[in-house]
C-alpha cells in the first residue's frame, strides 16, 4: 500500500507556506504532501505550527506566502466554507456539529430533501441510514446527535465532511477524549476513506496511534519543515529526535530507581466508594511518596480523584488524615485538610483564563484563608513570584493572563496554584495531558521533586511509560473499581497491563 | 428527535388545570369558555409564535410589546385619520414591522450585539414613536371592524369561534410547519443549538437572524392587528409588558430559554394555560386579576426548575447510552 501511495500523484500539494503573526514566524517556507488513499500523521510539539498550517490551508488564516494546490489545481480559499467547498474538510476535537439535532438533520442541514419546501423527513432518514451503514454504523439517525458518544459523533462528522464531496480529510486531534474502542472504530473509518482514495491528515499528541494508523509522518518544529517519513521507516526514537530536536536527556520511559524508606502515611480511605460511581476502595498515600493511578478511560482513575478530593460525596467507609477520622463531603473540607486536585479539563475546571498568572496562582490560598483575610498585594507578587522562579514558568511575567501561555506552563501555574497553599497531598489528573513533549519531561521531572519534599501525590495518567516513570505504587482500575496494586518494584508497563488484564490488556500489550 | 416530553408536561398541566376548574365551576366545561379563551389571548397567541422562533434560535425579542402598541396606533390613525382602507393600512403595517425586524435582525448580526439590548432599544423606539403618533386612545369606527367582530362560527353549547381566533390557529399550524419541517425551522434549531458551528456547515447566519427579527416583528404587527380587533381602538398604551407575557407562555411551552429546543404547539398550550389561570379568576369573582401574574410566575418558575432537571436528565442518560453504542 505504501509503495503505490509513493506513485500516486500528490493529491495535496502545499509549497513554500508563510505565516506570520506579527513578529512571530508561526510557519516559515513550509512544504507538505499528501497523497489520494493515505494517512499522513502531522506531528510536532505545540507551537510548531500544525493548526496554523491547517488553518492556513483551510482558509481559517490568511498566508503571507506559497501555493497550495489540490489534484494540480491551485486553490486560495477564503473562508472554511470555501475551502469544503473546494474539497478539504476539517473536523476538529471539539466536534463542530449540533447536539440538539438529530443524525440525519446534522448529516443534511442546508441541503435536505424538500418537496414544496416541506423537508423530507423520511427520505431524510433513509439516506441517512444508508450514508451510515457505509460506515458500518447502525444507529438511530433520528436520535439527537448529542445522545451518542464523542466517537459516532466524529464518524457523522466525518461522513458529514465525505459526503460534502471532501477529498482532503483533516483531523485534529480526534482521538484525544476517546477510549480504546472509540479509537478503533474511528481508525476503521479512516482505513475505510483512506481505501476509497481519501487523502487524511491527521493531527495527534499520540505517538501509539500514529505507528498504528499512518502510512506517513510530517514533522514541523518551530514553524518549520523538519521532514517527512515513511512511518514504517521512522523508529519512534528518530521521530522523537525530529520532533524536538534535541538529545532527550531524561526520557520518560526510564524509570529511576528512588531510594525510599518506610514513609508515613499521609491519608487513607478505607473502603471509600460512592454507589454507581466507583466501587468501595481502600487506598494509603504516603509522604514523599508518588502512587499512580493506571486504567483505561473511563475505568475509575478520575472518579477515585474526586472522591478523594470529596468533589463526589463518598456514600461508604471513612478517610483519615495522618492517623485521625476526617470529614470529607466537599473539596472545601478537602482543603482544610490539606489536599489540593489539578483537574484534568484544564481549561475549563482549572485555568480562569482572563485573570493574570499571579491571580491564578493565589486564587486557591485566597480560597483558603478565607475572604476575611485578605493577601496583601505584596503577598501575592511574593508568592507569584516564587513559583514562577521554582517551577520556571515561561515567560516569567506574572501579569500575563494565563491564558496567554502555552499549555505546559498553564499547567506549572496551576500546580503552583495548590503548592502555595502548602498541601500535604496534591492529585494530579493527566498532568501531562496536551503538552509538548519537551515540558511534559519537566512536568515530570517536578512531580518526582515535589515528592522529595515529602509531598504525597497521586498521580492519574493516561500514558503508562509516564505512569511508570514516576510512580512508587501503581493502582490498577478496570471498570470503575481498584482491581490490583503494583509496589515499586513491580512496576512497569508489562506488569501493569497484566493487571489491567482481560481482554482489553492483550491488545494494547500488543501494540505497545 | 425533538424530545416531545416537555410538551406533553405543558399538555398535561393544561388539561389538569381544565379539570381542576370544571370540577369547581359546574359551567366551566363548555365551547364557550373554550372558544373565549381563543379569542382573548388570540393575540398573544399570535405573537408567541414568532417569539418562539427567536428563542430557539438563541435569541430574545423585548420589542413585540411595544411594536403591539405600534400597530394599534398606527392601524387607527390612517384608518380613522388618513382615511385609508383598513386592509391598505394592515399591508403598510407589516411591511414596516418587517422592515423594523430586518434592522434589529441586521444590527445584531452585523455588530455582533446582544440581541437583549438591540431589542430592548427596538422597544421603547417603538414604543416612543407610538407616543409620538398620538397619546389618546383612538376607537376604530371601520366597517371592517364590526364584520370582523359579528363574524363566527357558532359551535355547539353555545361558543362562538371568532375571526381572531382563526387567525391565531392559523398563525400556530403556519409556524408549527415552518419550524418543525422546513429548512428555515431546522436552521433555527441549528442556530439556538451552536452558532459557529451553524455557520460552519454552511448556514448563513447573518441572513437567518434578519429573517428570525423579520418574522417576530411580522407577528407581532398581525398581533397588533389582531388586538386592534379585539378592543376596536389604537392606544399607544396598550400591550404594556407584553414581551415578558409572550416570553413566559413561550418558557411555560417547554422552549429551553437558551435556544435549541422547543415547539410551537407547545407555545400555543403554553399561552392557553396564562388564558385559563385568568378565566379561572374571572370565574372565582372574588380573586384579584393580579392572581394571575402570581400564579403565572410560579408556573414559570416550575417549568424552568422542570428544564434544568431535564437537562441534567438528558445528560445523564447520554453517558449511559455512549457506553451503550460502542
Amino acid at each position: 500500500m505504501q509503495e503505490t501511495a509513493e506513485a500516486r500523484q500528490p493529491l495535496l500539494d502545499v509549497r513554500g507556506l508563510s505565516k506570520s503573526f506579527a513578529a512571530l514566524r508561526a510557519l516559515d517556507q513550509v512544504d507538505f504532501t499528501l497523497r489520494a488513499g493515505e494517512i499522513h500523521a502531522l506531528l510536532g510539539e505545540n507551537g510548531a505550527g500544525k493548526s496554523t498550517l491547517i488553518k492556513v490551508i483551510t482558509g481559517v488564516l490568511a498566508r503571507d506566502a506559497g501555493t497550495v494546490s489540490l489534484d494540480g489545481k491551485e486553490i486560495v480559499p477564503r473562508s472554511a466554507k470555501e475551502a469544503l467547498t473546494a474539497g478539504i474538510a476539517t473536523v476538529y476535537q471539539e466536534v463542530n456539529l449540533l447536539p440538539n439535532l438529530s443524525v440525519a438533520q446534522n448529516l443534511y442541514l442546508g441541503r435536505q430533501p424538500t418537496r414544496f419546501g416541506i423537508v423530507r423527513d423520511g427520505e431524510m432518514k433513509r439516506r441517512a441510514a444508508e450514508l451510515l451503514a457505509g460506515y458500518d454504523l447502525h444507529i438511530d439517525v433520528a436520535a439527537p446527535l448529542g445522545s451518542y458518544s464523542v466517537a459516532i459523533q466524529h464518524v457523522v462528522a466525518i461522513a458529514r465532511a465525505v459526503d460534502l464531496s471532501a477529498r482532503v480529510l483533516i483531523l485534529d486531534e480526534p482521538t484525544a477524549s476517546l477510549d480504546r474502542h472509540e479509537v478503533e472504530m474511528l481508525f476503521r473509518t479512516m482505513r475505510g476513506l483512506a481505501a476509497r482514495g481519501i487523502g487524511i491528515v491527521f493531527v495527534t499528541h499520540f505517538l501509539d496511534q500514529v505507528y498504528e494508523i499512518s502510512d506517513r509522518i510530517t514533522v514541523l518544529r518551530n514553524g518549520r519543515l523538519i521532514g517527512e517519513r515513511m512511518t514504517s521507516a521512522l523508529p519512534r526514537l528518530d521521530l522523537i529526535h525530529m520532533m524536538l530536536g534535541r538529545e532527550l536527556s531524561e526520557t520518560t520511559e526510564e524509570r529511576a530507581v528512588h531510594e525510599k524508606s518506610a514513609a508515613a502515611p499521609c491519608a487513607s480511605f478505607t473502603n471509600f466508594g460512592k454507589r454507581g460511581y466507583i466501587a468501595p476502595f481502600d487506598l494509603e498515600l504516603r509522604h514523599g511518596e508518588v502512587v499512580g493511578l493506571a486504567g483505561l478511560l473511563g475505568s475509575g482513575r478520575t472518579e477515585t480523584a474526586r472522591l478523594v478530593f470529596g468533589a463526589e460525596r463518598a456514600d461508604s467507609g471513612t478517610a483519615s488524615v495522618e492517623g485521625k477520622p476526617i470529614r470529607l463531603h466537599s473539596p472545601r473540607d478537602a482543603v482544610q485538610h490539606g489536599f489540593g486536585y489539578c483537574p484534568e479539563e484544564r481549561k475549563t475546571d482549572g485555568i480562569v483564563a482572563e485573570l493574570t498568572v499571579r491571580e491564578n496562582i493565589v486564587l486557591a490560598l485566597q480560597a483558603k484563608r478565607g475572604i476575611a483575610k485578605p493577601l496583601s498585594r505584596r503577598e501575592q507578587d511574593e508568592i507569584a513570584a516564587r513559583f514562577i522562579k521554582l517551577l520556571d514558568i515561561r515567560p516569567p511575567d506574572p501579569e500575563r493572563p494565563i491564558g496567554l501561555l502555552s499549555g505546559g506552563n498553564q499547567q506549572k501555574a496551576l500546580l503552583a496554584r495548590w503548592l502555595a497553599t502548602e498541601p500535604r497531598l496534591l492529585v494530579l489528573d493527566e498532568p501531562t495531558r496536551g503538552i509538548d513533549v519537551g515540558a511534559h519531561a519537566e512536568i515530570i521531572r517536578l512531580i518526582r521533586e515535589l515528592c522529595e519534599r515529602g509531598l504525597a501525590l497521586l498521580v492519574i495518567s493516561s500514558e503508562l511509560d509516564e505512569i511508570v516513570a514516576y510512580s512508587d505504587r501503581v493502582v490498577v482500575l478496570r471498570d470503575r473499581a481498584h482491581v490490583g496494586a503494583l509496589d515499586e518494584h513491580a512496576i512497569g508497563v508489562p506488569s501493569i497491563l497484566a493487571a489491567i488484564a482481560a481482554d482489553d490488556a492483550a491488545r494494547i500489550a500488543e501494540e505497545a | 428527535m425533538r424530545r416531545p416530553s416537555p410538551v406533553m408536561i405543558t399538555a398535561l398541566v393544561f388539561v389538569a388545570g381544565f379539570v381542576i376548574c370544571s370540577l369547581q365551576f359546574p359551567n366551566f366545561a363548555s365551547t364557550r369558555v373554550v372558544a373565549n379563551l381563543l379569542t382573548d389571548n388570540a393575540f398573544l397567541g399570535v405573537v408567541a409564535i414568532g417569539m418562539t422562533f427567536v428563542i430557539i434560535s438563541g435569541g430574545i425579542d423585548l420589542s413585540v410589546g411595544s411594536v403591539i402598541g405600534f400597530s394599534t396606533v398606527f392601524v387607527a390613525l390612517t384608518t380613522e385619520k388618513l382615511g385609508l382602507p383598513p386592509l391598505l393600512a394592515f399591508a403598510i403595517l407589516l411591511v414596516l414591522c418587517a422592515a423594523f425586524g430586518a434592522a434589529m435582525g441586521a444590527v445584531i448580526h452585523v455588530f455582533d450585539m446582544p440581541p437583549f439590548i438591540v431589542t430592548l432599544a427596538g422597544m421603547f423606539l417603538a414604543r416612543g414613536i407610538s407616543f409620538l403618533m398620538s397619546t389618546e386612545s383612538t376607537p376604530i369606527t371601520a366597517p371592517l371592524y364590526s364584520a370582523v367582530s359579528d363574524f363566527g362560527i357558532a359551535l355547539p353549547g353555545g361558543g362562538r369561534l371568532t375571526a381572531i381566533a382563526l387567525i391565531m390557529l392559523a398563525v400556530v399550524a403556519f409556524g408549527s410547519i415552518l419550524l418543525h419541517f422546513t429548512r428555515f425551522g431546522t436552521n433555527v434549531y441549528a442556530m439556538g443549538g451552536n452558532r459557529t458551528a451553524t455557520a460552519l456547515m454552511g448556514v448563513e447566519i447573518g441572513s437567518m437572524t434578519v429573517r428570525i427579527y423579520m418574522l417576530s416583528s411580522v407577528l407581532a404587527g398581525l398581533a397588533g392587528i389582531v388586538f386592534s380587533f379585539y378592543t376596536a381602538a389604537g392606544y399607544s398604551l396598550s400591550a404594556v409588558g407584553v414581551e415578558l407575557d409572550t416570553i413566559a407562555a413561550v418558557v411555560i411551552g417547554g422552549t429551553l430559554l437558551s435556544g435549541g429546543q422547543g415547539t410551537a404547539i407547545g407555545t400555543f398550550i403554553g399561552v392557553l394555560i396564562q388564558g385559563l389561570i385568568q378565566t379561572y379568576i374571572n370565574f372565582d369573582g372574588t380573586l384579584s386579576s393580579w392572581w394571575t401574574k402570581i400564579a403565572t410566575g410560579v408556573l414559570l418558575f416550575a417549568f424552568i426548575a422542570l428544564q434544568q432537571g431535564m437537562v441534567r436528565l438528558a445528560g445523564r442518560s447520554r453517558a449511559i447510552r455512549a457506553g451503550g453504542v460502542t
